[in-house]
């Protein structure tokens, strides 16, 4: 299908929580430059199907491979969560959080190196942050702790990242900046966002994945009322205009 | 007051206070910061069957009090994971179950059941060497793990499904450090007594939380407000004559109370000026 490497590969997966099956023989493969949306109903599966591919949960049926790096490990995924996720009384810090992302099995006990510290520090100026990190993660705004997760996210540079709905409790300017931002890395890396709307993203992804049950993979970023339908994907589709079973703008400058 | 120094009790109860103020320091700042308290609560209060058991079979009651912490702190962090029991009922059985096992063992116990009080109450006088030698080993032993694993246990508390993700053993680590916590539990409940000894895990985290939002500062406050606070209840339980292990909890709420209002007023101030 294409000259780029495969990164991971879900084969006819069945998972869920506490025995209830929530997504059903689910196939889906991810390539090293693949930008897909993941949209879907809620309960419909889309959190359920992003952890099994973290190794968060494991499938009661099918297999996922990941490809592997030389030294037979893991490619590292990187993951920003659904922020209410998180406990915001927790106390930590905005620097230490951004450093969490060289967490890895070889470094339970070695200390951060300063090469650790300078990649923070540098990602940190990137994404606007320097001056909070000596700030606890409960003292910052919404759109201020994608941020800081957004950085923990990338800062090992993984081949694939992952975000858990980026776009709530954030504001416009900053779902646009963030959109801008997956763009770029996309050059790097693959990259698989949740969205509850399918608003703003669909200009900047590549390939729409609907999620009910079942998970049907869309090669495009436009899709209409009618495909929804056929996908079993109740979702609403933000209208633009008056153009009726509305397909989303287009934007054909990464393709 | 030199005088008191010449009493081996009084200094062992100082080394006590000492070794009581690093690991309810270190192990409470992690309990407060997962939200572990009821656990903790449920942990400590189980401990009493072990110490009923202890006093019939008539071992070291703090031998039993060990093996009941320890089974029921691994029982409900794998009950609250594999079971569909939910964790607060299961820490609530566990609880009473552990209570009630205790007092029919003292019941069943002949005789009278010397220091009962001290486990229940705590008195950090009656502290005896071996204690002592426990409490230093056990204390070590959290430093240690806490000055290797640092910020994999930050990490792993503050996000478990991202360091999952990294592929980083969570399980593995909540294991071992819900042990350290029932050990850190048993070597303070002559301190503190098992009713009293939540206090110790959280008050101190209270207080240096009002003032730091950071997990290693809250660590190097909670040892230093403990400290203050188990020393003046120390020597004020000595003058008055009243029971230690309240003494100290007294204390440190009062610690508290006056760093809230100085906080108070430090913010009424600060907004003052501007």
């Amino acid at each position: 299908m294409s000259d780029y490497k495969k990164i991971a590969g879900l084969n006819k997966v069945y998972a869920g929580y506490d025995g209830k099956i929530i997504i059903n023989d689910v196939n889906l493969d991810i390539f090293e430059n693949d930008f897909i949306g993941i949209i879907g109903p809620n309960g419909g599966g889309k959190t359920t199907l992003v952890k099994v591919i973290l190794g968060l949960i494991k499938p009661y049926k099918g297999n996922i491979e990941y490809s592997l790096e030389n030294s037979g490990v893991r490619l590292p995924i990187g993951y920003l969560p659904q922020i209410n996720a998180i406990d915001k009384k927790f106390p930590i810090s905005v620097n230490d959080v951004v450093l969490s992302g060289f967490l890895s099995t070889e470094k339970y006990i070695k200390k951060h190196t300063l090469d650790e510290k300078n990649k923070a520090d540098e990602i940190m100026k990137e994404m606007g942050i320097v001056d909070l990190r000596k700030k606890s993660v409960g003292e910052l705004s919404g759109g201020q702790l994608q941020r800081v997760f957004l950085a923990r996210a990338i800062i090992s540079s993984p081949k694939l990242l992952i975000l858990d709905e980026p776009n709530t409790f954030v504001d416009n300017k900053f779902e646009g900046e963030l959109y801008e931002k997956l763009s770029h890395l996309n050059k790097t890396m693959a990259i698989l966002i949740v969205s509850h709307d399918i608003g703003m993203i669909s200009t900047y992804i590549k390939t729409i994945a609907c999620v009910n049950g079942e998970v049907h993979y869309h090669r495009s970023n436009i899709i209409n009322e009618e495909q929804l339908q056929a996908y079993n994907c109740p979702i609403q589709l933000i209208t633009h205009g008056d153009v009726p079973h509305t397909v989303l703008k287009t934007h054909n400058h990464h393709h | 007051m030199f005088e008191l120094f010449s009493y081996h009790f009084f200094t062992n109860a100082i080394f006590a206070a000492v070794l009581t103020s690093i690991s309810c320091g270190i192990i409470g700042t992690y309990i407060v910061s997962k939200r572990l308290v009821f656990i903790s609560g449920g942990i400590t209060h189980t401990s009493f069957g072990g110490i009923g058991m202890g006093y019939f079979f008539g071992l070291n009651p703090l031998i039993g009090a060990a093996i009941f912490s320890i089974l029921s702190a691994l029982g409900i962090e794998f009950m609250s994971k594999k079971t569909e029991v939910r964790e607060d009922s299961a820490i609530a059985i566990m609880w009473s179950f552990g209570m009630a096992v205790g007092i029919i063992f003292i019941f069943l116990t002949p005789g009278y059941a010397p220091n009962l009080i001290t486990y229940l109450f705590g008195s950090i006088l009656t502290v005896t060497k071996l204690d002592l030698m426990i409490s230093f080993g056990v204390t070590m032993i959290v430093i240690i793990f806490f000055l290797m694993f640092y910020k994999t246990i930050l990490f792993v508390s503050f996000d478990p499904d991202f360091a999952k993700a990294r592929q980083i053993n969570v399980d593995l680590m909540n294991y071992a450090l819900i042990t350290l916590v029932a050990l850190t539990i048993v070597i303070n409940i002559k301190v503190a007594g098992i009713i009293l000894i939540i206090s110790l895990l959280t008050i101190p985290q209270a207080s240096a939380n009002l003032f730091y939002k950071d997990f290693n500062k809250i660590i190097l406050y909670s040892i230093i407000i403990g400290l203050t606070g188990s020393l003046m209840g120390l020597l004020l339980s000595y003058y008055i004559n009243i029971p230690s292990g309240a003494t100290i909890i007294f204390t440190l709420v009062l610690i508290f109370l006056i760093l809230r209002l100085f906080r108070t007023i430090k913010i009424r101030y600060l907004s003052d000026l501007n």
